[in-house]
Parts: structure tokens; C-alpha cells; sequence
């Protein structure tokens, strides 16, 4: 996937960020979220370990060594940001003040079921905080891969790996295109340039309506 | 310095509390805030078979993923271990037994373990086989929920950045993470420190774990592994 179409899906991801939110991100696409987000925004991001208010990553010989996010990378802490032990991280997800997570996904289901940390035949690495995350933040947005490397959709019927959460996934973002989970099932509601609603069509293993949003920027097309 | 409390002294006098098949519970989160002299020191005595209970295992060079890089660690309770492939090569092998709590639950189930409480009930894992097929559930106002027991240990390493001689101990930045409460649910607890100061030091309002915890505080050669982002 290339650089242009991973800050696209980050950039979608951002307009879903309102003033005030508290927002926790995952890592790979998810951290670049915060490059797409206006410096006049008041933004608390959250990390599992024990912060909130992290801030830009440092450059390079700044980095503080015990100012790390939950990978274990260097950040900064933004004003009014603050620290707090791992259990007190988890008490703010569990009560429901993550008011976004961003996060990856291996399997995400019509229903939002989530799949995201077994690859069944794989060595186990743990769920860390995904399955608080998935299970607690108010709204639980995916941003992954349309397809895995042999071509199979990762949007599915029903998840065929072992399940982090069911139900709990409001929104995807793929490189193809976003959907909402709701009620009546998945709506397709953009299509990334260059695809087409047809290409989306036969990438895509489960049903979904169609709603056009065109206004958030992208082109229904097809 | 005074030594009031008799708490202040050695890394190598510590050590000997340590032997082959023991259980450690260590502060850290991603080898940030993990204290490395007594690290190096147990690498270094060859100490084995040792559980060990804490957030992740590190990286295979960094914070107490140096203990299970050198095969010294029979089993593991945490939440991962991706950070760390000699981990999960061990743990293929079947030479390193791991047991996955979620992250929240896992620190939670240390938290219990340090203030008195034998288990707590949580939903967060409910929808995974993986997680809630072995436990105990409960019904309490029509919802279900795990039972999630606590967790402790006889011994609890922690790294902070200031203790005075009581061990009263605050923390620097993120690598505060999981160490005030590892620090509560150690038997004996040893503070691994960058200074320490006399009692009366420390403004009583800004110390995070009461020296109540404590019971060795010792003084750090600082981190001497190099972190992945350098």
C-alpha cells in the first residue's frame, strides 16, 4: 500500500475526531491520524500505559526515554496532558471516555464483529488492550487493508478467526472504501479514488447497502 | 545519607532473595520503566525456571525480555508478547508456557493483588472464547461477567525515579506505566532507583506509591540497552 493511499485512509479517519474527543490510536496507519488533524484542534490522545495528552513524536535526539506511547516509542506531552498508572488508562476505557479508538483489524464481519489478534496456525503475540478498546470506546473505527495478501476480503460474513469483540465496530476505512456499520447491516458510503463501486463490489466478501456520501470528499463512482 | 529504615541497600545483597524457580513480578511496559541493573543482575546470577508476571516481555534485548531471551523463564503471565519473537519462538517450542490476560484485566488483577482484593468481575473478554472459556462466570444484575482472581507475588521489582529512605517513590513520566501497582502486590518489593533522598525530601503530596510497599530501595546504573527507536 502505498504512502499516498495510507494518509488517505488517515485522513478519513481524522474527520471523524471532534474538539474535546479523547482518542485512542493503534499502530501502523492509525498513528498517522494526528498529521491530518488542524493544530487549532483540542485533541486529548490517550495511551494504554498510562497518558493523555501525547503529542508529536520528538525529533530525532529529543526523544526522552521514560516518554514513551503503549508501542514503546518516543512522544511528547501536549498542555494539559497528564500520567497515570496502566490501571487507571484501562478504568478511563472500561468507563467509556475513549470517545474514538482507531485501530487495525484482520477480520471485521457485516455485524462489526472484530477480529484482530489470532491468525489461527500463527504464533499468539497477545491481545494487549484491544479487547478493552474494541469493547468500551464509544465509537470503534477500523482502518485495514481492503484485502489480505492472497486477495481475500477482510470484510466478511461471519469472522472466521477467533473473535477480539462482536458488534463493536462503527466504522471501516480500507483503501477501497468506507463503510458504516449499522443496524440494517454495512453501508458503503465512499469509494476511494481510483475504484470503482464495482471493484468494490467483488473485493468485498458480505453484502452491503449504499448510501452516497460524497460531501466527506470521496467519489461515489459506478 | 541516613538509612532510617534500613531499607537503602544493594543490588547484590537483594539478589540473594532470588533462586531457581521463583516468581517475579516486574514494572515495565515495553522495557520502559523496567529496572535494568536488577535485571542484568538476575541475568547475571543465572537465575532460571523463573515465572515471571507483568504487562509484555520487552524486547529480546530490552527490560526483562534480557530473562527470556536467555532462556531463563518457564512461564509468563501478560498481556503480550509480540515485541519479543524469542518469546513466541519459546513459547512455539513449548519451552515457555504463556498465560494472555487483556491488558486492563491484567493490571487490574495486579492492582487487586496489592490492595487485599481476591478477584473482581469484568465483561471484557466475554465475546472470546480465548479469554473466558477457562473462568468462572457470574450473573449479577441480569448481565454476565468473568471472574478475574488477583494476582501477587513474592517478590515485585519496580523502577522510579526519586525514593527517600521510607521508599516512598514517584515515578518519571510514562515509565510510571504498571509500576505503583506492581509495587503493592510484591510480598518483598524492591524499588530499583535513580536518586534517593532523605525522608522529609519528597512534597508528601506529589509521592505515588507509600513507602507502606517498599521494603529494599537500590540505587540504578540506569537503562543500558538500546531502545528500538534509536
Amino acid at each position: 500500500m502505498g504512502i499516498g493511499i495510507r494518509d488517505q485512509m488517515a485522513k478519513r479517519a481524522a474527520a471523524e475526531i471532534k474538539e474535546g474527543m479523547v482518542v485512542n490510536l493503534g499502530i501502523g496507519i492509525p498513528s498517522l491520524v494526528p498529521n491530518h488533524l488542524s493544530s487549532e484542534m483540542n485533541v486529548m490522545f490517550h495511551a494504554e500505559n498510562g497518558i493523555v495528552g501525547m503529542g508529536p513524536s520528538p525529533s530525532q535526539g529529543e526523544e526522552d526515554e521514560n516518554l514513551c506511547n503503549a508501542g514503546g516509542y518516543p512522544v511528547s506531552l501536549v498542555s494539559g496532558g497528564s500520567y497515570f498508572d496502566s490501571a487507571i488508562a484501562f478504568g478511563m476505557i472500561r468507563r467509556g471516555f475513549v470517545d474514538i479508538t482507531i485501530l487495525g483489524a484482520l477480520q471485521v464481519s457485516e455485524k462489526g464483529d472484530l477480529a484482530n489478534w489470532i491468525v489461527p496456525g500463527k504464533k499468539i503475540p497477545g491481545m494487549g488492550g484491544a479487547m478493552e478498546l474494541a469493547q468500551k470506546a464509544q465509537k470503534v473505527i477500523v482502518l485495514m487493508n481492503h484485502t489480505d495478501k492472497a486477495g481475500n476480503s477482510k470484510i466478511v460474513k461471519e469472522c472466521s478467526f477467533p473473535l477480539t469483540s462482536r458488534g463493536c465496530v462503527d466504522m471501516i476505512i480500507t483503501d477501497m472504501a468506507v463503510f458504516h456499520v449499522t443496524e440494517e447491516g454495512l453501508v458503503l458510503c465512499e469509494v476511494f479514488q481510483p475504484y470503482t463501486l464495482q471493484q468494490v463490489r467483488e473485493s468485498t466478501n458480505g453484502s452491503f447497502l449504499i448510501r452516497d456520501d460524497t460531501d466527506k470528499g470521496a467519489k461515489m463512482d459506478g | 545519607m541516613r538509612n532510617r529504615f534500613n531499607k537503602i541497600t544493594t543490588v547484590e545483597k537483594v539478589l540473594e532473595f532470588f533462586h531457581d524457580g521463583g516468581t517475579i513480578m516486574f514494572g515495565g511496559f515495553g522495557g520502559v520503566g523496567s529496572p535494568p541493573t536488577l535485571i542484568d543482575g538476575l541475568v547475571n546470577k543465572g537465575v532460571k525456571e523463573l515465572t515471571l508476571i507483568g504487562n509484555d516481555t520487552g524486547f529480546p534485548h530490552i527490560g526483562i525480555g534480557k530473562l527470556v531471551a536467555n532462556g531463563r523463564v518457564k512461564k509468563v503471565i501478560a498481556s503480550h508478547i509480540g515485541s519479543n519473537p524469542v518469546a513466541g519462538q519459546l513459547m512455539t517450542e513449548g519451552s515457555l508456557e504463556v498465560e494472555f490476560s487483556p491488558q486492563g484485566t491484567l493490571v487490574e488483577r495486579i492492582r487487586a493483588g496489592g490492595v487485599g482484593i481476591p478477584a473482581f468481575l469484568t465483561d471484557i473478554g466475554m465475546d472470546s472464547e480465548f479469554v473466558s472459556s477457562s473462568k468462572e462466570k457470574v450473573m449479577l444484575e441480569g448481565k454476565s461477567y468473568l471472574i478475574e482472581t488477583a494476582l501477587s507475588a513474592p517478590i515485585s521489582i519496580v523502577y522510579a525515579k526519586k525514593a527517600d529512605e521510607y521508599g516512598n517513590l514517584i515515578y518519571d513520566k510514562s515509565a510510571r506505566n504498571t509500576n505503583p501497582l506492581v509495587a503493592m502486590a510484591g510480598d518483598i518489593t524492591i524499588a530499583e532507583v535513580e536518586e534517593i533522598v532523605e525522608v522529609g525530601e519528597l512534597d508528601p503530596d506529589e509521592i505515588v506509591t507509600s513507602g507502606v510497599f517498599v521494603n529494599y530501595i537500590v540505587p540504578t546504573e540506569g537503562v543500558n540497552w538500546k531502545w528500538v527507536w534509536e
